[in-house]
């Protein structure tokens, strides 16, 4: 095994560890830094990728990367979460434990899945595909055991993370039109959710989504 | 040439609306600039009519028999949707629930909308296909919450929770499709395009194939309002404005169910087996039957019609699946008639419910008698949804049946009764809001039921005649479908 691909195993097993974290923090301003943290190593593993294979467009969609996800989008969060004042809010989260156990089971199911693909992949990355896919399940999970609205959206844009780095470790990244129609997507996407929070907070005064369970079928 | 008049119109719409959206004469704006669209891709369809295919711009984009009808389709009811838009904003905005900005956010996004809506309907590019899908969400999200009720606000959430989970599953389908085809069409720009793939499909690495359906099809069928991932589409539907209902409705589960039929054909020349067919066949009678069995329990009028949507993007998700050129022919009939004929019915249900001041089904009485045309138009619209002959919907689900007896006979029971239990639904809760005792007054301005009418005379043409280039174009879109 080279250097390189230890290297990008190394960040591979980082990325699921973060995904674990996030999945169980309760600050919003350190589930937003792991966030940050998530990107940058992303954005470092894109670049390793493109240095072994001599792939270029890995370059800029490192770039592209390291300017969204570590910078523009952390920084966003950071100004949203002062603005609306929950800085220090601490979540409740019921039963971290379990939440955990049923990740690793979700991190297996995963790997199971991705078996068959990744022995077909010839990228010096294959072995990663199970964790990206893995990466992806724990974000989702983490979306759903949140009962508040920033913390979702972290969630989401975490899911976000991990397909990127699927695309990286599946398939050297997809065609650059392709991706920067998605960083586009995923910019103005934060912006609306940014717009959104403020309207939540004006009507039920709280982000807390449980004020936003009322329509059900009865 | 063309297609960069059909992008190019609404997304200048869409900027100049942004900055004069709230104006007086933004209404207008709004039509005129719908109405070039529509001119556009009519250019464009008599193009492709005569021409045939074609590619543009370094093959990124593709127009063939198939998707120009939807753009055909989708720039026609997005025109008239823009025509009954007017009075219904004037309306809702006499009546104090919308502001300068309100409308200016409205105008501009409309056209937005329509810009990804045709952008994912042109592009060849599977991966910009997911981006203008995307983007969709985004243009509509905000419209859904236009009115900032708690229940709108609710609505939108889960709207773009829902959605933006769900497209990511596709997103990770996308990816893998792109992987397949690295292998076969070399890294780089072209591995995506749908005419490469679909001329290398029978090389790609089923495994991998398979796979990348199902998250396909969970993703994009999220959009379509499949069951059981169809939770956002009533409460999206009920919340927003009415002509933001109908778009969603007629037009964005159309394309969602475009992208669904796009994958399949390159997985069944990859797999050789009917394992997306029969997916999409399970996927949309489960949504059917789930969908008929709670338009009995609704109250409130727009998520009546919101069910009936899955309902019927159920059927036609269920035909593509059966494929072969009969069903695939219903099934592109079923996508033109209940398109126009959901549109119309919305447009209904909108003055019906401005009229009323609610859209709770119990207070809705005796549209027939404050505004004849309402009535009719609702009553009409409703008998031709729920399949009565002479309407184009008859003929599209008698297709569609009549084939399930011969290759699937053992859906069909299944089908006559969810037809069967919504016909009653529906009709049970329509017929006494059009004709029943009421005492509130006519609306402040004119309705627009031009459209309405315009719809339904095309939807009992289709029942009674269908001219032969439409049958022609119908049919060479269902054999390249396979």
């Amino acid at each position: 095994m080279t250097l390189a691909q230890q290297l990008i195993n190394l960040f591979a097993a980082l990325l699921l560890l973060i995904s674990f974290a996030m999945l169980s923090q309760r600050r919003v301003l350190t589930l937003i830094n792991l966030f940050a943290w998530q990107g940058l190593i992303l954005a470092i593993s894109a670049a390793v990728v493109a240095w072994t294979s001599h792939q270029h467009h890995l370059y800029y969609s490192a770039g592209l990367t390291l300017l969204l996800k570590v910078l523009v989008l952390p920084w966003l969060l950071h100004r949203l979460i002062r603005k609306l004042q929950i800085k220090w809010d601490v979540e409740t989260l019921f039963n971290i434990p379990t939440t955990m156990l049923i990740g690793i089971v979700m991190v297996v199911f995963a790997f199971n899945l991705a078996l068959p693909i990744s022995a077909l992949s010839a990228t010096v990355t294959k072995s990663t595909l199970g964790i990206a896919l893995a990466c992806v399940l724990l974000s989702f999970m983490m979306m759903i055991t949140r009962r508040k609205a920033v913390p979702q959206v972290i969630g989401f844009l975490a899911m976000e993370n991990g397909l990127f780095f699927a695309a990286t470790s599946a398939t050297y990244g997809m065609p650059m039109v392709v991706e920067l129609g998605i960083a586009l997507d995923v910019l103005v996407g934060t912006f609306i959710f940014g717009i959104f929070f403020f309207h939540i907070r004006e009507t039920f005064d709280s982000l807390d989504i449980k004020h936003m369970e009322k329509l059900k079928e009865d | 040439m063309e297609i960069l008049w059909l992008l190019g119109i609404p997304l200048a719409g869409g900027l100049l609306l942004a900055l004069f959206g709230g104006k007086r004469y933004a209404a207008e704006l709004n039509s005129l600039t719908s109405f070039a669209t529509f001119a556009a891709s009519a250019v464009l369809t008599l193009k492709i009519i005569s021409g045939g295919p074609m590619t543009a711009f370094n093959e990124q984009f593709f127009i063939d028999p198939f998707n120009v009808f939807l753009v055909a389709l989708t720039a026609f009811v997005g025109f008239t949707t823009s025509l009954f838009s007017r009075p219904y904003m004037r309306i809702e905005e006499h009546h104090g629930k919308l502001s300068h900005n309100m409308l200016r956010l409205y105008h501009s996004m409309y056209q937005l909308f329509s810009f990804t809506m045709l952008l994912a309907l042109t592009t060849n590019n599977m991966g910009i296909l997911w981006v203008a899908m995307e983007a969709a969400t985004l243009t509509t999200v905000l419209l859904v919450s236009l009115y900032r009720t708690p229940a709108s606000l609710e609505a939108a959430w889960k709207y773009f929770i829902l959605c933006g989970v769900g497209i990511a599953q596709a997103l990770f389908g996308t990816i893998l499709l792109y992987f397949a085809a690295e292998k076969v069409l070399g890294a780089g720009g072209t591995a995506l395009l749908w005419t490469h793939l679909n001329a290398v499909k029978t090389d790609l690495e089923p495994t991998v194939l398979s796979l990348a359906f199902v998250f396909l099809l969970v993703g994009y069928g999220t959009k379509v309002g499949l069951a059981p991932l169809h939770n956002w589409l009533p409460d999206a539907h009920a919340e927003g404005p009415t002509p933001i209902s109908a778009v969603l409705s007629g037009l964005l589960l159309n394309v969602a169910l475009y992208a669904v039929v796009r994958s399949k054909v390159l997985v069944d020349g990859a797999l050789e087996t009917h394992f997306a067919g029969n997916l999409m066949m399970g996927f949309g009678l489960l949504s059917v039957v789930m969908a008929a069995f709670f338009l009995s329990r609704q109250k409130d009028i727009k998520r009546l019609f919101a069910y009936s949507s899955i309902e019927h993007m159920g059927l036609m998700t269920f035909a593509f699946g059966m494929g072969g050129a009969v069903a695939t022919f219903a099934a592109l009939l079923h996508m033109t008639v209940h398109c126009l004929t959901k549109s119309a019915i919305f447009y209904a249900v909108g003055h019906a419910a401005q009229n009323s001041g609610t859209q709770i089904m119990d207070s809705i009485r005796g549209l027939i008698k404050t505004s004849p045309t309402i009535g009719w138009g609702l009553i009409l619209g409703t008998l031709a949804i729920l399949g009565m002959p002479p309407f184009g919907v008859f003929a599209s689900e008698f297709l569609i049946i009549t084939t399930a007896m011969h290759e699937h006979s053992w859906a069909t029971p299944f089908l006559l009764v969810a037809l069967g239990v919504a016909f009653a639904a529906i009709f049970g809760k329509v017929q006494p809001m059009v004709f029943g005792e009421t005492e509130s007054l006519r609306l402040p301005h004119p309705p627009a039921l031009l459209p309405v009418f315009v719809h339904l005379g095309l939807v009992l043409l289709l029942g009674l005649y269908i001219p032969p280039y439409l049958a022609d174009w119908y049919r060479q879109a269902a054999a390249l479908l396979g």
